[in-house]
């Protein structure tokens, strides 16, 4: 052993202790970064799913309703039509009353009828428009609950809080805790959320219209895309000759995946909206500036999709005498198509939780109705979780988590289909 | 499988791949001919096995090597030489899958020990690898490398001299001297090797493990390092894989024949190549197979 | 819908000249003796006939539908009375909007005068008078095309080579939608930026430190009251993004080292899919999460340690953006520096290295050109980011690089500016084209550096 290396021998020794504490850091660095990363996911999917699994139950009251032919100013015998008509509301109110005879002052009784929401008249009047007969005779009946009722009595509100700051007054709770105590309060399945469009009032608010249109703008968005894109990914893989057109469509693809998505807004705005005159807030427009944003995406994984077929699937088309266009379509095709799919359905993904772009075209107006075909007024599910995020009444957070959940879900199943694609795609 | 696989599975080496050993039954009794044992052996290994997940690629090899010599291993590809090697400076231990049974020795030490640590043990046993592989750094910067990472210089000046001292003995200082601050991916395959060499000793190490160091480069390249493995013996104690047996007859004393993961035979270079006593071994200098 | 029954029969007619071409075809070549007398097969006649009187009627079909409405709307127009088509431009858009909307069906005559009902009658009739015109021209188109095409079915009429030449025109078209999309873009922004900067100074806009559309709208006069100054907006971006940065470069860069360099297999391939879902959740979603739990609880925070904090601080914006943006940057990382070659981790390891010796010196930075590429994408991708900052930053344009106050973004500024019913003419929904142009340009500069440092590093290993 020469002297050197006896001398580094010890020198290597002394550092060691130094050298594998600053290994050991190192690596609890890049534990921690990993476990900060699962630390965020799961905050953010607690806090979701905390905030939004009350909003698939709603409250329901049970009232003693005496469906008073005056107050409802129909006979039993009266047609549809009036019967359509009636004071259904003054029956309520007036059952409110005699439940709590003891409320006699303006500003109580108004917080008395605040506890049922103002969906129950409607739902009232069709049970009425059913079983003309109930008319003039006393029921127990469940009424929905206002959705600050509810929010008291699914322990959101607490009685701890001043009662300034909120919107559920100490009477309310009283009121509310004897309605507990005598059964007159349920939990029911929250049908509502999943029939009804958007509403001012939280408890009747639902996400029916949103999904209808998130599926109109997703219908328009894959059937632009799809074919649009997979078409390019063939051109670019398969006909494309080197030349400065196609470098100028491959840069184009390349830069238009990284455009922040709310200038694509802005394009179906100036171009599809102001030029084209196009409708403004409907599916057929979002539907197209959504397939011009997925447009790359579904470009750059056909592509990678295409480049994948071994050449000898091709050689041995062409070689027995098909034609390029039928080697291309014939045979590569199908074979890439699982790849395909993949993309195209990472680019569907992307384009349903997609919101920034459509409030450029106007999906955020308000809207209560279930759209009926592409061109009519609609919004779509992010925007809706959107308009709820910003609506000051309580009610509307449990919404918005919920219709988060809806949301997530839906993610959740595509992509799921999309690794699943891939996985068979990759043993083959 | 993906390179990020790969990765997780770590650099296999190729030869590992597809061996099939446990076939060989006939070879798997065999014991080694010849002499493996030296009396001033450096670094000595006693009934080494090497696994790579299920499959066994090194079987029961024992073997020494001994003091300023040079260490030829020959045989054909996936006989198992370069895993033997790189079990020497515990290389393996990066692969996940790969297992080292047995007892490897560094001056009568066990370097797998429970004591050993390996960024010692392989500051003690440098290795040169297949390709020339410069960092992406200047050429200083590469040959400094070690010294800094283990703390040898103390001062610029040290680190100049070492650098310098590494340069001289893999005969490429005359080369580079001026142009230092260029980056060592810039030069010739030849030249890199020679940084690489000049990296690897930068640390002084006792042991320099070659595995195949001449592959990549030309005739005159090659040359140039089997000049310098001569001249680095009189310092340090040299184990080469190749696969040239010219080579391993121009620069070894001793000469290992490995087969299929045995250790077939051993012995002075000039035996092994005039009078193999092995038909396997015969079977291959006379090129029958390779 | 009318639209699709014009489409329909178009399909249906292209759908019988493919019979009529491909039986033809058939008819000539067994009278020539046998399919193998024609160039092509008969079906690729057939497809020739379909391309024939599909094409050029779907062309006329969409010249037809971009036009209409101009035109109708002349022609509604010149029918009214001179007085009512001397008011305003905009009176009389109004104006018009209104008898469409009765003719259409949306609006109650009551709400209109004699003289508009009169002419949604005659937008009625013009509009039914398109129509009819439309489908029968259409259809003529189609039915010609395609006798044409069948007319010229011959034995040696090479429509194979036809068919797939058409073919890939349209496969080219495609593709070239990409360019067109950049180009619309393009001159959509920049049509209205210039509209804008007619009306504010390029200098003004540039460099001004005062940004509040609301003023000039109430002020009436917009020149000069100066204050569409870009830089707050410019600086609150950069704050939000730096703050989202300095949570998702460390996060990320060394997730993907951990993942890479020394977590198994088996922990790495769990892992991975798991921290990329935060890559998956939808933006809104974020900006829920930092308007209503993060924005709060920063607040909170700060209140119990004395700091003053607005309650829609850049600091919760950033914060949650930086989270989205740790899985772009943790897959981007691991892919540069998977790419560097194993050798350099044998060469280190091999000299006896530590492994974050290794990775400290050696591999990061071999890396560090890609990492930086990477980190500008995720730059350009923090700057264009909208709904995070649309719901938990602030709207008001304050000057500062505290990020514990609240500022404003230059894409909340275009969302604020253009949600809602707006003249499309006044500088306050231009100025969002302004912006938009400016997001536009900084973003694709990111990105085209980006991508060039990217590359060059890659071609250093290739």
């Amino acid at each position: 052993m020469s002297k050197d290396t006896f001398k580094n021998t010890e020198l290597i020794q002394a550092s060691l202790k130094k050298r594998y504490a600053r290994e050991r850091r190192f690596q609890f660095y890049g534990m921690l970064a990993v476990l900060l990363g699962f630390a965020f996911l799961f905050i953010l999917l607690f806090d979701i799913v905390s905030k939004g699994t009350p909003a698939f139950t709603q409250k329901e009251l049970k009232i003693a309703v005496h469906l008073d032919p005056e107050r409802l100013g129909v006979e039993a015998t009266a047609d549809a039509e009036q019967l359509q008509q009636a004071n259904y509301n003054a029956v309520i109110k007036a059952s409110l009353r005699e439940m709590f005879p003891e409320v006699t002052s303006r500003s109580e009784k108004r917080r008395l009828y605040r506890m049922v929401s103002i969906g129950a008249e409607y739902h009232l009047r069709d049970r009425v428009v059913a079983e003309p007969s109930l008319i003039g005779q006393t029921h127990d009946l469940w009424l929905l609950a206002h959705s600050e009722a509810a929010g008291y009595l699914k322990g959101q509100i607490s009685r701890d809080t001043p009662e300034v700051e909120r919107k559920v007054k100490d009477v309310q709770m009283d009121w509310l805790d004897q309605l507990r105590d005598d059964g007159r309060t349920r939990s029911v399945f929250n049908t509502l959320f999943f029939l009804e469009g958007d509403s001012r009032e939280p408890e009747l608010a639902g996400i029916r219209a949103a999904l209808q249109g998130s599926f109109f703008t997703l219908a328009v968005t894959f059937l632009l895309a799809f074919p649009v894109g997979v078409f390019s990914a063939v051109y670019l893989e398969e006909f494309a000759p080197r030349n400065r057109i196609t470098d100028l469509i491959e840069i184009n693809i390349n830069n238009l995946a990284a455009v922040p998505s709310i200038v694509f807004g802005l394009l179906g705005l100036a171009v599809f909206i102001n030029f084209f005159e196009l409708p403004r807030s409907a599916p057929l427009v979002g539907g197209i500036v959504l397939s011009l944003m997925t447009l790359p995406t579904i470009i750059i994984t056909s592509r990678a999709a295409i480049q994948a077929v071994s050449p000898s699937i091709r050689e041995a088309a062409l070689g027995v005498g098909a034609s390029k266009l039928q080697t291309v379509f014939h045979h590569v095709l199908p074979v890439a198509m699982p790849g395909i799919l993949t993309g195209s359905i990472i680019g569907m993904a992307q384009a349903l939780g997609e919101s920034a772009p459509l409030l450029m075209i106007g999906m955020v107006a308000f809207i209560m109705d279930v759209p009926g075909g592409v061109t009519d007024p609609s919004t779509v599910l992010p925007v809706q979780i959107f308009l709820w995020a910003d609506s000051p009444e309580r009610g509307f957070t449990e919404k918005t988590s919920a219709a988060i959940m809806v949301l997530m879900g839906f993610l959740i199943v595509m992509n799921a289909l999309a690794i699943y694609l891939r996985r068979r795609f990759e043993v083959k | 499988m993906t390179t990020a696989d790969a990765k997780a599975y770590g650099a296999v080496p190729q030869e590992a791949v597809g061996l099939d050993v446990q076939d060989h039954v006939d070879v798997a009794d065999y014991q080694t001919i010849g002499e493996p044992y030296v009396e001033n052996a450096k670094m000595s290994a006693r009934n080494v096995n090497v696994y790579y997940g299920e499959k066994q690629a090194i079987m029961d090899v024992s073997l020494d090597i001994g003091e300023n010599e040079v260490l030829s291993m020959i045989g054909p590809s996936g006989c198992g030489k370069s895993t033997f090697l790189r079990s020497l400076n515990r290389m393996n231990d990066i692969i996940p899958i790969c297992r080292v049974h047995g007892d490897i020795q560094l001056d009568g030490e066990d370097i797998y020990g429970s004591g050993q640590d390996t960024v010692l043990l392989r500051a003690r046993v440098g290795m040169v690898f297949q390709k020339p592989n410069p960092f992406p750094k200047s050429i200083y910067e590469n040959v400094a490398y070690g010294p800094r990472i283990h703390g040898l210089a103390h001062s610029k000046a040290e680190m100049d001299e070492i650098v310098e001292t590494s340069l001289r003995r893999a005969s490429l200082w005359e080369e580079v001297k001026d142009v230092l601050d260029q980056p060592g991916t810039g030069l010739s395959g030849g030249q890199q090797q020679r940084l690489c060499i000049a990296r690897a000793i930068a640390v002084s190490p006792e042991v320099i493990l070659m595995d195949e160091p001449c592959s990549a480069l030309d005739p005159i390249a090659t040359a140039r390092i089997e000049e310098l493995i001569d001249e680095l013996k009189e310092r340090f104690t040299i184990a080469i894989v190749t696969h040239s047996m010219q080579q391993a007859a121009r620069v070894s004393q001793r000469t290992a024949y490995f087969h299929l993961g045995k250790l077939i035979e051993v012995g002075d270079t000039k035996q092994i190549f005039t009078m193999p006593r092995h038909e396997l071994t015969e079977n291959y200098i006379t090129g029958r197979f390779g | 819908m009318q639209t699709s029954t014009v489409f329909l029969t178009l399909l249906a007619l292209c759908v019988v000249s493919f019979f009529v071409g491909r039986h033809k075809s058939r008819l000539i070549g067994m009278a020539g003796g046998g399919l193998q007398s024609l160039h092509s097969l008969p079906t690729h006649y057939g497809y020739m006939a379909a391309l024939w009187a599909g094409l050029p009627a779907l062309l006329l079909f969409v010249v037809w539908l971009a036009v209409e409405g101009s035109v109708v709307r002349s022609l509604v127009i010149a029918s009214l009375p001179a007085e009512v088509r001397a008011q305003g431009v905009d009176q009389l858009g109004l104006y018009y909007n209104q008898l469409v909307g009765h003719a259409v069906g949306n609006i109650e005559p009551a709400s209109l005068d004699a003289t508009q009902l009169a002419a949604s009658a005659v937008y009625n009739e013009v509009m039914n008078y398109s129509r009819n015109l439309k489908m029968l021209l259409v259809c003529l188109v189609a039915i010609i095309g395609g006798m044409l095409a069948v007319m010229r079915v011959k034995p040696d009429l090479r429509a194979r080579n036809h068919v797939e030449s058409i073919f890939t025109w349209i496969l080219f078209s495609c593709s070239f939608i990409a360019v067109l999309t950049t180009l619309g873009i393009v001159l959509s922004v920049l049509f209205e930026a210039i509209r804008f900067f007619q009306a504010i100074s390029i200098t003004d806009f540039l460099f001004g430190l005062q940004w509040s559309p609301q003023m000039a709208i109430r002020a009436d006069q917009v020149g000069a009251s100066g204050s569409f100054g870009f830089v707050p907006l410019l600086v609150g971006t950069l704050l939000i993004s730096a703050v989202a940065m300095l949570i998702a470069v460390p996060v990320g860069l060394m997730s993907a080292i951990y993942l890479s360099e020394y977590a198994s297999r088996r922990f790495r391939s769990i892992t991975k899919p798991v921290l990329e879902i935060l890559a998956g959740v939808p933006t809104v979603v974020y900006g829920f999460f930092a308007a209503l739990t993060v924005a709060p609880f920063i607040r909170n925070l700060g209140e119990s340690v004395g700091l003053s904090v607005a309650s829609e601080s850049a600091l919760a914006a950033g914060l949650v953006m930086g989270i989205m943006i740790i899985p772009f940057v943790m897959s981007l990382s691991d892919d540069i520096i998977s790419a560097v070659p194993d050798t350099m981790r044998e060469a280190s390891l091999g000299m006896g290295a530590t492994m974050s010796e290794t990775i400290r010196k050696v591999l990061l930075p071999a890396a560090l050109p890609g990492i930086v590429g990477g980190i500008l994408l995720a730059v350009s991708r923090a700057i264009g980011e909208t709904m995070i900052v649309v719901m938990a930053a602030g709207l008001s344009a304050k000057l500062t690089i505290n990020p514990l106050e609240a500022v404003t973004t230059i894409t909340v500024q275009i969302v604020t500016l253009l949600v809602g019913d707006q003249e499309f003419d006044s500088p306050k929904t231009l100025a969002a084209f302004a912006l938009g142009l400016v997001l536009f340009f900084v973003t694709l500069l990111l990105n085209v550096i980006a991508l060039y440092v990217v590359r060059k590093y890659r071609e250093q290993y290739e």
